[in-house]
């Protein structure tokens, strides 16, 4: 186990450094200056622009630039913003909320798709199952900003029964952009649980159980849903992952001041530091969730091991 | 506060007789409330030099007081720090300032205040967005020489000769002199915008001290921010100008949309947003939304279209008749814009004094014969072009006026969209549009001025489209130097339907914004640079 | 997105088609989604059939009109016909989804074939590289690559076109790959190959003979379900005003150009949104049921 982390992480680091080079000459590489569309209708005096492009190195060869950003970086120095706030800074305010919103949105994801999906596995062709089977092909069909639109406008201005927007980010005043966010892939764990459900239904241990004369909960309970959960946890696991980075179109519609706002606020005002920084953030975040969850599934599958 | 008013000493009086009077009686408004206000995050450090974006300027404004300051009603310059800016020549200008005015941490605001900070913004090495404002002040080519090859060349601009403007002389504490490089009479006028802000002593001591916690001279000062999510500031009590506001906390808070920000103040979350999302506008939404909450006025920018007259068929001015006349600009501002435009009708904004309609004449009327006409006088008969950035909703009106064109003229015309706005400035300024363009123009001082010699003077800052006429030069340098202001006026006016010959500019439209408040205020108004006017607002 | 679908290929006395298919045939969800598709497919192909109209003609003075007997899906804000649009729209929004498909499943489809079937290092540099675009969030590194590409400016439809298939492609091929891969590493152990390599076969035919028709179910599955979801991606990206954009005219941009005016002009928004969604669900049906009958498992 061990030796596996080890060797895991060790394959990190060219895909740490792949990624972050990736992002980073895509957001300096764009075509125009950074700089020349600061000042409004109005030129930028060149000596602002000059000086902007020294202070990120802008006149430097890409991969001069590259390196000395990952030697700030590695001594925990994300750079300054063009607004001369720390990136740091500002992720640490964003970052928590957006936390808030994908554990939010995991419960909903996991408590309604979890209880969809067995339900309806475990009534195989019933008239539950099927209303699982079509809504969940109507949730997978519709884009989140389709739902997230429509519930704003809905539920937030004309009902009246939500805020429409997110003023402070509680974990209460999360739970409707959780919903939207979580809405796609509560569908998709709706379905894994019911496939791995119906699956596992015929398996042999199942078929032992029931012979020794096992009451029927305790069967569901204890032996199927354990066993059946196992690929839908995993799941579970790497949607937080996308979760943490992915929420863009959820947080713009309801203005959670999350990371996903953040970044798209910078890179439509061309702050490449703080684009490099955040994605760096979140490719981390990415790469240890993926170890864990793998990990996780050792834990909960005794069949799988490491070595 | 820059852009606040400042009443004529008559008026004056009245108004203070008046609040001596309320204030006997139980004020109705609540003094000690707090309001929250929509912002966007500040895209530059805290410094009043520094910075030419609204998000940054919704705070900076507040902080500071200037010279001058313009006027709510009418954007007329009234003086507000300055107790005289004296001239004889309008080349040599005396300022005095008051006495007794205070920074925030309690130091004096003095004439050294206000040369210090000019001339560290005017100072190439310090690489402030407003630099170029101090263009006209003599000696600035010295502090701030021209990069030979340009801001993105190799080469670096060559070492500044001198640290400060030659132009600028401190007389004694409340006295200074401003020596310009040509005669320029609207000078006076032009220094309200806030980047002529005083800076105190501790601003030159520690910078960085000072961007995370800016002092200013102004009504309000700073209390904390939050990166990200909303800046405070609180009434300075010991503000020495006349007006007081009359609310004492307020907040900025960062939106990352106007939409969302329309959803708060629908339900009365925020306090007051300065211009409604197109959703908003959409139909008349609003109207229904907010009933009583609407807030509007005619505000000082306008809507353009320029022609790079450096490209064919572009140089084409039958062509540009054609396009102009080809434009339905009533039938767009009432569908697209819902009323919240009005078709303009020449160059100079209808709010300046001096105004005069109908410039444009019959160029600017929409006249498919007329149109056609001109169409095939010129020759035309390829493609269009419209190129705009997209990225602050120019998508709809540009898709308009390109159908517009289409079906009056019978030719083909096409919108080119562009997301990038720097990336489209930077084309306009190294003259390499594929068509024409977006243009338009947000005064940076009120001054009929400021609306024709900086577009369409031959090598102006912003006369992108490189329209050149000898005898407009000649007129505007007549007005600059024009003993009156009615003689001057009368001159920029006869220069102005100089431009309705040669169309370099299409002119679309103007500016009626409309804004809402929250319930809780009783009064809050939008000053003609379309923010809020912090004094009229009244809290219930 | 669809990480969970299993890769198994059991083998198949019958062949795996022959009896995919007869089992596919009983299903009326499969003639449902098939139906739909040919729609949507007869609607890019042949537009000028459904609609009669030009869909970019507007007319200012129709904006926003109510659908009647004359326009039946209305007017949109510019004064655009919305049903000759949304006919018209369907070949942008499908030729995405369908070039973007075959993006993804050509070079992951191959490189994972690859990379399963020799290993080592190749397999290990072909990983980590998949690593690094699948570690990036597909929206933010869709929003990232396109504003890099459309600072270019004016760009042509095909262009724009372009663009969306490439970042989609780019972001998505190591789903393929991975899926591929280890299918194809099943399949290596597999006693016909193992025969094919005794009796002298080049890796070469080995791999196009003998592993290709047998690993290419999981990925075909994938990909049936991957076009709805990159049609899908298409409307997002183009609603956020970075994907497809002006001249071309596609149901994302539609919506896009429709979200402001939702409250006024519903129906500008809802019959894009509606063929959208609609044919989103005709390819994930049309999965679901090739999966059923692919893995026999699942009957």
């Amino acid at each position: 186990m061990g030796r596996y982390v080890l060797r895991r992480l060790l394959q990190m680091v060219p895909v740490f450094l792949g990624t972050t080079f990736l992002i980073y000459a895509l957001v300096w590489a764009v075509p125009g200056d950074p700089f020349e569309g600061k000042c409004g209708e109005r030129d930028c005096p060149a000596s602002y622009v000059a000086a902007m492009r020294e202070k990120f190195n802008l006149d430097d060869p890409l991969i001069v630039q590259y390196g000395k950003y990952l030697l700030g970086l590695v001594q925990g120095d994300f750079g300054l913003t063009s607004s001369g706030v720390e990136v740091s800074t500002r992720i640490a305010a964003a970052f928590p909320v957006t936390v808030r919103l994908a554990l939010v949105a995991l419960l909903v994801e996991a408590v309604i798709g979890i209880t969809a999906g067995v339900v309806s596995g475990l009534r195989n062709r019933g008239f539950l199952d099927s209303l699982v089977l079509v809504s969940t092909l109507f949730l997978i069909s519709i884009p989140v900003f389709v739902t997230g639109y429509v519930v704003q406008l809905v539920f937030g201005l004309q009902l009246g029964w939500i805020s429409p927007t997110v003023t402070t980010p509680t974990f209460g005043n999360l739970i409707v952009p959780g919903f939207v966010l979580a809405s796609l892939s509560m569908a998709y764990v709706a379905r894994l649980s019911r496939a791995s459900i119906s699956e596992n239904r015929r398996a042999d241990y199942v078929r032992t159980a029931l012979a020794k004369g096992q009451p029927n909960h305790r069967v569901v309970g204890v032996h199927l849903l354990r066993n059946s959960l196992i690929p839908v946890v995993t799941f579970l696991g790497t949607d937080l992952g996308a979760f943490l980075g992915g929420a863009i179109v959820t947080e713009g519609i309801f203005n959670v001041p999350g990371v996903g706002g953040l970044v798209f606020r910078s890179i439509l005002t061309k702050d490449g530091a703080m684009v490099t920084g955040v994605v760096t953030v979140l490719v981390l975040v990415y790469l240890l969730m993926t170890l864990l969850v793998d990990l996780l599934y050792a834990v909960l599958d005794p069949r799988i091991r490491y070595d | 506060m820059s852009r606040a008013r400042l009443v004529p000493a008559a008026v004056a009086v009245a108004l203070a007789a008046a609040a001596c009077g309320s204030a006997d009686t139980p004020a109705a408004s609540n003094t000690e409330a707090g309001i929250t206000i929509f912002n966007t995050e500040p895209e530059n450090p805290l410094v009043p030099g520094n910075t030419t974006e609204v998000g940054g300027s919704r705070v900076l404004d507040p902080l500071f007081t200037g010279l001058v300051e313009y006027r709510a009603e009418d954007a007329q310059p009234q003086n507000a720090m300055a107790e005289s800016i004296d001239t004889t020549d309008s080349k040599v200008f005396t300022v005095k300032i008051k006495q007794g005015w205070l920074f925030h941490d309690g130091t004096p605001v003095t004439a050294k205040s206000f040369v210090d900070a000019w001339n560290w913004t005017a100072y190439g090495p310090n690489a402030t967005q407003g630099a170029s404002f101090f263009s006209q002040i003599d000696g600035f080519d010295a502090v701030h020489p021209k990069d030979p090859d340009g801001a993105d060349g190799p080469q670096a601009p060559p070492a500044p000769t001198a640290e400060t403007l030659s132009g600028l002389k401190v007389v004694d504490d409340h006295t200074f002199t401003i020596t310009l490089s040509e005669a320029f009479a609207v000078f006076p006028v032009t220094i309200g915008y806030e980047v002529f802000s005083p800076l105190p002593e501790s601003f030159f001591k520690d910078r960085m001290a000072f961007e995370k916690h800016p002092i200013g001279n102004g009504p309000f000062k700073y209390v904390s921010r939050e990166v990200g999510a909303n800046i405070k500031l609180t009434r300075n009590d010991d503000y020495q100008g006349t007006d007081k506001p009359k609310f004492k906390d307020l907040t900025l808070k960062v939106y990352q949309s106007r939409e969302s920000a329309y959803a708060d103040l629908v339900s009365n979350n925020l306090d007051f947003l300065e211009e409604l999302p197109p959703n908003a506008l959409a139909g008349r939404q609003y109207e229904t939304d907010l009933g009583e909450r609407v807030v509007q006025r005619e505000t000082l920018n306008n809507q353009t279209i320029a022609f790079p007259l450096y490209l064919k068929p572009y140089d084409n001015v039958d062509l540009r008749r054609a396009i102009s006349m080809a434009i339905n600009r009533e039938e767009i501002t009432r569908v697209i814009f819902e009323g919240t435009r009005k078709p303009a009708d020449g160059w100079v904004h209808p709010l300046m004094k001096g105004y005069q309609p109908g410039q444009c004449g019959e160029y600017c009327t929409f006249n498919p014969e007329k149109a056609k006409a001109a169409l095939a006088k010129s020759g035309y008969t390829g493609e269009i072009v419209l190129l705009s950035n997209t990225d602050s909703g120019h998508t709809e009106w540009a898709e308009a006026v390109v159908n517009s064109i289409k079906n009056t003229l019978g030719i083909e015309a096409r919108f080119a969209p562009s997301t990038s706005f720097g990336e489209f400035r930077q084309k306009v300024n190294a003259h390499e549009m594929t068509g024409m363009y977006r243009a338009g123009w947000i005064a940076d001082y009120p001054s009929i001025e400021n609306w024709l010699t900086p577009l369409y003077r031959t090598g102006s800052s912003s006369n992108d489209g490189g329209y050149s006429n000898p005898a407009l030069d000649a007129k505007l340098a007549e007005a600059d130097k024009a003993p009156s202001e009615e003689e001057a006026i009368e001159l920029y006016l006869e220069a102005e339907r100089m431009l309705a010959e040669d169309l370099p500019v299409l002119p679309l439209w103007t500016q009626n914004t409309i804004a809402g408040r929250s319930d809780r205020l009783k009064v809050a108004n939008l000053d003609p640079f379309r923010t809020l006017d912090l004094y009229t607002v009244e809290v219930a | 997105m669809t990480s969970q679908i299993a890769p198994a290929v059991v083998e198949q006395p019958r062949g795996l088609f022959g009896d995919a298919w007869h089992t596919l045939r009983r299903r009326p969800l499969f003639w449902v989604s098939v139906s739909l598709i040919l729609l949507m497919l007869s609607l890019a192909l042949f537009p000028g059939l459904f609609a009669s109209g030009d869909p970019n003609l507007a007319d200012l003075s129709r904006s926003r009109g109510a659908p009647s007997a004359e326009a039946w899906f209305g007017y949109d804000n510019q004064g655009y016909d919305i049903y000759t649009r949304v006919v018209y729209g369907a070949r942008a929004s499908i030729v995405v989804g369908l070039l973007a498909t075959l993006g993804v499943v050509l070079v992951g489809a191959s490189v994972g074939m690859l990379a399963g079937f020799y290993g080592g290092w190749l397999d290990a540099v072909v990983s980590r590289i998949a690593d690094v675009f699948v570690g990036v969030p597909f929206v933010l590194g869709a929003i990232v690559i396109l504003t890099t590409l459309n600072a270019g400016g004016d760009a042509g439809p095909v262009r724009i076109v372009a663009q969306v298939v490439l970042s989609i492609s780019v972001l998505s091929w190591p789903v393929a790959m991975r899926i591929m891969r280890s299918t194809a590493i099943a399949a290596k152990q597999q006693d016909y190959v193992k025969a094919a390599r005794a009796l002298g076969a080049s890796s070469v035919r080995i791999i196009g003979k003998h592993m290709l028709p047998n690993c290419i179910a999981p990925v075909l599955v994938y990909s049936t379900i991957a076009l709805g979801a990159f049609i899908g991606a298409e409307a997002t990206l183009s609603y956020l005003g970075i994907g497809l954009r002006q001249p071309v005219v596609s149901w994302g941009v539609m919506i896009n150009s429709a979200k402001d005016y939702l409250r006024v002009a519903p129906h500008a928004l809802l019959f894009p949104a509606g063929f959208l969604t609609a044919t989103v669900l005709a390819f994930v049906m049309l999965g679901d049921a090739v999966r059923e009958a692919l893995d026999p498992k699942l009957r």
